[in-house]
């Protein structure tokens, strides 16, 4: 065996990231080649840009930011199937303390952004992530962090993270694409469901998941293939039942999310051959309704690297804000609440049926 | 139109014309199933099942596409699937057999 077939082993096993393994994909600027022009280049997809014309709705501002999001590296334990992120355990990017103290500055100056979302990769694994939790959490503000559950269990220095998000206040945002163990680890890896049980279970022991305990913790389904997600109240049912029932697991609401044509799940549908199937599926279902409620009207998204972005998968496709300004050190609240959100094919994600956002369906 | 086969998968997503011919009825029908489906005494994810279960029984190809996407997004299994599908060719495959009983009935009859 050479060196170089050395090289690519880690490719069959898929426990390493699309950037390490020099995949075509892990390049933004392919995907977005392949999102508009099709796999070759002789896409008929109608553009999006017209779709929300047909409604309305183009070019499309925002009705004010209230989200603040912010993407704090790329580094997981993890390296999930369907990540738009690319995210896992080789990769280097994360935010410095000083564009977190940048990201602090801008809070303070602007009340109105009432919510603080942060996610990753597992953001946990950036190691200025409790401090910035712990001054975040100083300016009254609702703060949520999307954790993947099995970061708690990883090593001994994250056992004690529910106790840490239960201090400060923190809304608790979970991964569980399922409620059994075969589509969770199909999705996510060996031993995830497992884990991420026994994380859900810490994390009610703390009191999270009880109404009235102050203490929110939500949970996410991904639809594990290239299909739409059922209705999330039905979901929502479900999941309760199946989690009680089976583990005596309480949580507060089900966000059914869309996965979007992006990485690792870009390269899932072109392998599978499910990419124009799934596209004229998300094309089909364009709801007009959920168009108009879609994330990026209400939240700005900011990098590890301190770029801004419309959203954390325009962030991954490399597509900043369409204001001069575009770094969080020359922050344009103004300028960027009366921006032109910039859109391309994959946002059929987020309008499709009951509609997608980091919060689960819109309409 | 291809003539050399009866089967077209692109048919399925032409259902809803069939009101071309014949609107009033195909109003009616398509009025009916979307209730049959909807959660009530039974989930629409047990209809979805037991839809999959019949789609095999009737062997129809459209219907097994539908229902195969169907019951797997609201969350079957693919042993539970596969299990409906027994479900299905076991009361088939009974419904051949136990007419082996009126054989039996025929043939006593004429036997010496």
């Amino acid at each position: 065996m050479t060196n170089e077939n050395k090289a690519v082993l880690p490719l069959q096993n898929e426990k390493v990231s699309m950037q390490y393994r020099h995949h075509k994909l892990a390049e933004a600027a392919v995907q977005r080649e392949i999102l508009e022009h099709g796999r070759n280049g002789s896409d008929t997809m109608v553009p999006f840009q017209q779709k929300l014309s047909e409604s309305g709705l183009y070019p499309l501002h925002p009705t004010g930011i209230q989200i603040f999001q912010l993407n704090v590296g790329k580094v997981c334990n993890q390296v999930c199937r369907h990540c738009h992120v690319d995210a896992g355990p080789d990769r280097r990017e994360v935010m410095s303390r000083d564009t977190m103290r940048q990201c602090l500055a801008v809070l303070q100056q602007h009340p109105e952004f009432s919510v603080v979302d942060i996610t990753g990769g597992a953001p946990e694994m950036n190691p200025h992530f409790r401090w910035f939790v712990e001054e975040v959490s100083k300016l009254n503000r609702k703060v949520m962090v999307r954790c993947n559950l099995t970061i708690i269990l990883a090593n001994k220095s994250y056992h004690d993270l529910p106790q840490f998000y239960k201090e400060h206040g923190v809304e608790v945002v979970s991964s569980l694409p399922f409620y059994t163990q075969d589509r969770t680890d199909r999705q996510r890896g060996e031993g995830v469901f497992e884990d991420s049980i026994k994380a859900l279970q810490w994390l009610n022991d703390v009191g999270y998941g009880y109404e009235n305990s102050g203490l929110v913790l939500n949970l996410v389904f991904n639809p594990a293939g290239a299909f739409l997600s059922p209705p999330q109240a039905q979901l929502e049912r479900e999941y309760r039942k199946a989690l009680l029932d089976n583990y005596g697991i309480r949580f507060n609401a089900l966000f059914a999310i869309t996965n979007l044509p992006i990485s690792r799940y870009l390269d899932y549908l072109l392998q599978s051959g499910n990419y124009e199937k799934y596209m004229d599926k998300l094309v089909k279902a364009f709801n007009p309704v959920a168009a108009a409620g879609v994330m990026c009207r209400n939240t700005i998204s900011v990098g590890w690297d301190g770029f801004l972005y419309d959203c954390d998968f325009n962030q991954m496709l490399d597509l900043k804000v369409s204001t001069a300004a575009k770094h969080i050190s020359s922050f344009d609240a103004m300028a960027l609440n009366s921006r032109e959100i910039v859109v391309c094919q994959h946002c059929y994600g987020c309008t499709a049926g009951a509609g997608s956002s980091c919060g689960g369906a819109v309409t | 139109m291809n003539e050399n086969h009866y089967y077209n998968a692109e048919d399925l997503q032409k259902f809803g014309s069939i009101g071309e011919f014949q609107q009033p009825l195909a109003e009616k029908f398509f009025g009916w199933y979307g209730e049959v489906f909807k959660d009530s005494e039974l989930s629409a994810r047990e209809k979805s099942l037991i839809a999959l279960a019949v789609a095999h029984a009737v062997q129809c190809p459209y219907c097994i596409d539908a229902y195969s996407s169907d019951a797997f997004e609201k969350g079957w299994s693919e042993a539970q699937m596969m299990e409906a599908v027994h479900v299905a060719a076991a009361i088939k495959g009974g419904a051949a057999l136990v007419h082996g009983v009126q054989m039996m009935n025929k043939v006593k009859e004429i036997a010496m």
